[in-house]
């Protein structure tokens, strides 16, 4: 049995995976790197419009700071969000880009002088400041007050990724290439590290870590209709909800993004709503102002997409072969402006759909884009119940997003995931107490296994087709357990999730090749990610309230009474069904008691909590005038950040004294 | 080329546009190196032709209903992660956005030479370009270890972070170096891929290298002087990427570098 040793085992190549590599190397750990496809062709790759971070260098961002960015995320969550780790991030996001432009990301720059922009579909001439000539520039997006999401063009996961997976390549961190984790090594409530299957070979081999952080994204492909790229199956995820120990946070979380193209899924970025692009419906005419006077096209994604589903479903959708569509228009952003910030927009019409969108409208209905739940951590990224084990990125919960997230706010998060996490991980093994010593028997327990599961596959007598199966989980969570939800379609969801599961136990394959076997790994996969699936359905349907992107039609309003609490999922051995648990989030401790979004439904149930929260904190705003004064008296969360990423964040408004600040390599 | 004209040329490749339920017939080339047993043959796959049907989704319908040990790499399937590239007609291409009606009935996929092969249509892509990247050091070589994450970040001109980016916009899907005549004869040569990347390096001011850095990594005829002008790379890079002047460019800066 092959064995290798690191001190740190990341799981995944992305751009969490990628920087928290970095940050351990950096404090002298090792660290390998375990990726389903060479580490630059990750999902990161996919985000588009950019990543926020308030550093408020164009003029529609003047006046944005980490309170600004925290209220939207907060509100955008609706109130799911841990507001601890929200802080964390906020404080952290204008660090990340500093660091990525000193890394070499092109970030776009602020021109100083007069521009021409799009909002509200009127052309306006807005006025760039001398003084953030050439500074990191920020577009606008849903969801939120100012103007924050700092961009590459449209090709800004491009650029990190580029950035950060060279970095890792300067830091000779080793990337295992078409490797897969299959499952974690435990025992005694403490990981050890993964079985993998190399993807070229076949072979089986134990990696042992002192400390193991899966980075594997989000599992949108346990749909049918999802922007996420064919990788997105959820394994990371799954194989952590496989130990029995590690809880997964939040599962019937899962956003639909406005804009994908219809009807094969891909992605166009908010950034086309963000620079002034419409959404028309089959008469031409622009419907968002009268759903959302307020955010119009810019109100946070779940609730962009309900209003389109909405208004599709009051006939004023446009018909195709395909079904229904609306129409985005960014024609009146005018052919420059497309062919240079929309650019990977321009490419995808061009090429997916033959349509030219500087002159024609581009087809697009909301599809599966994000996973807000993950695998359980608490603020420092490690498992609450398996030691040793951390997570970051789409496939952690730790939880900023709650029940949904802003654009722009999931490839900042990679970036501060890693930065945070990276730093936590590297004191975990520099803590003697950690230090591991594992009986190679374990290990071969663990690796036989699988191999176990795998020869039953491979040779085994089951008779179903591991592709239809995973074709019906997709077809059954796209119908059933999208965007609008009712206790029938959900009871009924997971009925047959549970039956495919039980069904997935005995799939037989055509081809019972060793080595590189397609048809093996779809075997092996679906059984994991019906898993996940079920998760996600047996939690909506338990979840009788709305709230984010999670929409219960039969109880259409938040109720914060009963559900201001985060979902957890463990998984026990042949179960059919996981183990539901909830942990309450708690008002008291809000900087921003729950109240209405600014956008969405105004008609919620209020927590008990709620008013008394509110007063004590209307109280201190009366006192306290300072900002960073009154936001310590009311959620004091510095030590929670890893030292070398404490500190405030300097900006042309708030020029930082002439100390030396806080330094990171 | 403009992107117009390049549509055109994989057009003219194939036979003209197919009609939906029209039968595509595509063939492809197996072959599996791990298996001693192996060798290379092309095997025909008959499926009907779909609206928007891209080689993806037909690719992914062989494999699902027709045979399931077919090899092939696909992540994003919407032409930015450079995973799918393969000669398509005779032409390396990404498979994830073309559309069979452009390139059919009758359709020929084979792997991208030059890189190693994993079986079928899957290449290893990924291992050719991380060494690339460790040779040319493809990442910025900073003035200073330590950067202040609090201060403001340092300024750059509008014009010159959007060039940077034009030739960031790489996807390493590795086109270019399977249309390249050296590369065919010579195993290290660095492709237009590599001479991209010391363009867009030199153009980096928070690089600190020099021109006589950078002619130390591909100033001879592994490098940019093994380039034979042919200009494969730039009729077929998907993100068209200005390779023929940057190929150029770059070749004067170490001529001139190597004169010294």
């Amino acid at each position: 049995m092959k064995v290798t040793y690191t001190d740190v085992l990341v799981i995944g190549g992305g751009l969490a995976g990628l920087r928290l590599a970095i940050a351990a190397k950096r404090r002298g750990h090792d660290a390998i790197i375990l990726s389903l496809v060479p580490a630059k062709r990750s999902h990161s790759k996919a985000a588009q419009g950019g990543m926020q971070a308030s550093l408020g260098n164009v003029i529609k961002g003047q006046g944005d700071n980490e309170d600004v960015h925290f209220e939207d995320t907060v509100r955008g969550s609706d109130w799911g969000a841990d507001q601890d780790v929200v802080r964390m991030f906020v404080n952290t996001a204008p660090k990340a880009v500093r660091e990525l432009a000193a890394w070499g990301v092109p970030w776009s720059r602020v021109r100083k002088g007069d521009r021409q922009v799009v909002i509200n579909s009127q052309k306006v001439t807005i006025t760039e400041r001398d003084e953030a000539h050439g500074l990191v520039a920020q577009r606008d997006f849903g969801g939120t007050k100012k103007w924050r999401t700092c961009y590459v063009a449209d090709g800004t996961g491009h650029a990190m990724l580029q950035a950060v997976g060279d970095q890792a390549i300067a830091a000779s961190i080793p990337v295992h290439e078409r490797t897969e984790a299959l499952a974690l090594i435990h025992e005694g409530g403490r990981c050890y590290g993964a079985v993998v299957r190399d993807l070229i070979t076949g072979e089986l081999s134990a990696y042992v870590a002192k400390a193991t952080a899966i980075a594997t994204g989000g599992a949108g492909r346990i749909y049918r209709v999802t922007t996420n790229a064919v990788i997105c199956e959820g394994i990371g995820t799954a194989i952590a909800l496989e130990t029995g120990i590690a809880t997964i946070g939040n599962m019937e979380a899962v956003q639909f993004h406005p804009t994908g193209i219809f009807p094969a899924g891909i992605l166009v970025t908010e950034g086309c709503r963000g620079d002034g692009g419409l959404l028309k419906d089959v008469d031409g005419h622009r419907f968002m102002p009268d759903y959302e006077p307020e955010k119009k096209e810019l109100a946070s994604r779940d609730v962009v997409s309900r209003r389109m589903e909405e208004h599709i479903k009051k006939g004023k959708g446009v018909q195709s072969r395909f079904g229904e569509h609306i129409w985005l228009d960014i024609t009146l952003l005018g052919e420059h402006h497309i062919k240079h910030n929309l650019r990977e927009v321009y490419e995808i019409c061009h090429y997916f759909l033959g349509v030219d969108p500087t002159k024609d409208l581009i087809p697009v209905r909301p599809a599966q884009h994000y996973t807000m739940g993950g695998v359980r951590t608490k603020p420092t990224g490690e498992s609450p119940t398996l030691k040793g084990l951390f997570a970051a990125g789409e496939a952690a919960c730790w939880d900023m997003h709650g029940f949904n997230r802003l654009g722009g706010n999931s490839v900042a998060e990679t970036v501060v995931a890693g930065m945070i996490v990276g730093e936590f991980i590297a004191d975990f093994c520099d803590d003697p107490a950690n230090d591991i010593s594992i009986p190679t028997g374990v290990l071969r327990d663990f690796v036989v296994r699988e191999q176990a599961k795998l020869q039953g596959l491979l040779v085994g007598p089951g008779t179903e087709d591991a592709s239809a199966i995973k074709a019906r989980m997709q077809e059954i969570m796209t119908a059933k357990v999208g965007i609008f939800r009712t206790g029938k379609d959900l009871e009924a969801a997971v009925d047959e999730l549970q039956k495919l599961l039980v069904r997935s136990r005995n799939i037989g394959l055509k081809s019972r090749a060793p080595g590189v076997n397609p048809e093996l790994v779809t075997a092996y996969r679906v059984q994991k990610m019906l898993k996940l699936a079920l998760c996600v359905a047996y939690g909506a349907l338990v979840r009788t309230e709305s709230r984010g992107a999670h929409f219960r039609e039969d109880y259409p309003r938040r109720n914060d009474a009963e559900w201001l609490k985060r979902t957890l999922a463990t998984w026990q051995g042949d179960a059919t069904l996981p183990t539901l648990a909830y942990e309450a989030l708690d008002v008291k401790r809000m900087e921003l008691p729950p109240g209405w979004r600014g956008y969405g439904a105004k008609d919620y149930v209020d927590h008990p909590d709620t008013a008394a929260r509110q007063a004590e904190v209307e109280a201190v705003k009366q006192k306290v005038s300072d900002r960073f004064e009154l936001q310590r008296t009311l959620l004091p969360f510095e030590h929670l950040l890893p030292e070398r990423l404490r500190g405030r964040n300097e900006r042309i408004d708030e020029p930082l004294a002439q100390q030396p600040g806080r330094r990171t390599a | 080329m403009t992107q117009e004209q390049k549509i055109n040329v994989v057009r003219a490749g194939g036979n003209g546009s197919v009609g939906n339920g029209q039968k595509l017939k595509i063939s492809v080339m197996r072959f599996n190196p791990s298996d001693p047993a192996s060798v290379p043959y092309m095997q025909t796959y008959e499926l009907e032709q779909a609206d928007g049907m891209t080689l993806f989704i037909a690719l992914n319908e062989i494999r699902e209903k027709l045979d399931p040990s077919l090899q092939f790499d696909f992540v994003c399937r919407a032409g930015i992660c450079g995973s799918c590239a393969m000669v398509i007609n005779g032409r390396p291409g990404l498979a994830c956005r073309t559309l069979t009606k452009n390139v059919g009935p009758e359709i020929t996929l084979a792997p991208l030479p030059v890189f190693e092969l994993i079986g079928d249509l899957s290449v290893n892509t990924g291992k050719w370009m991380r060494a690339m990247s460790e040779r040319l050091e493809t990442w910025v070589h900073l003035k200073q270890a330590e950067i202040d994450l609090s201060r403001i970040e340092e300024r750059m001109d509008p014009e010159l972070a959007e060039k940077i980016y034009e030739l960031d916009r790489c996807i390493e899907c590795g086109c270019c170096v399977s249309a390249c005549g050296t590369a065919r004869m010579r195993a290290d040569f660095i492709g237009a891929v590599g001479i991209n990347k010391i363009a867009r390096f030199r153009l980096d001011p928070r690089d600190t290298r020099t021109d006589a850095d950078f002619y130390e990594v591909i100033g001879d005829d592994s490098g940019v002087f093994g380039c034979m002008t042919l200009l494969g790379c730039h009729d077929v890079c998907p993100k068209d990427l200005p390779l023929q002047t940057q190929i150029a460019f770059v070749r004067r800066k170490m001529v001139a570098e190597g004169m010294k």
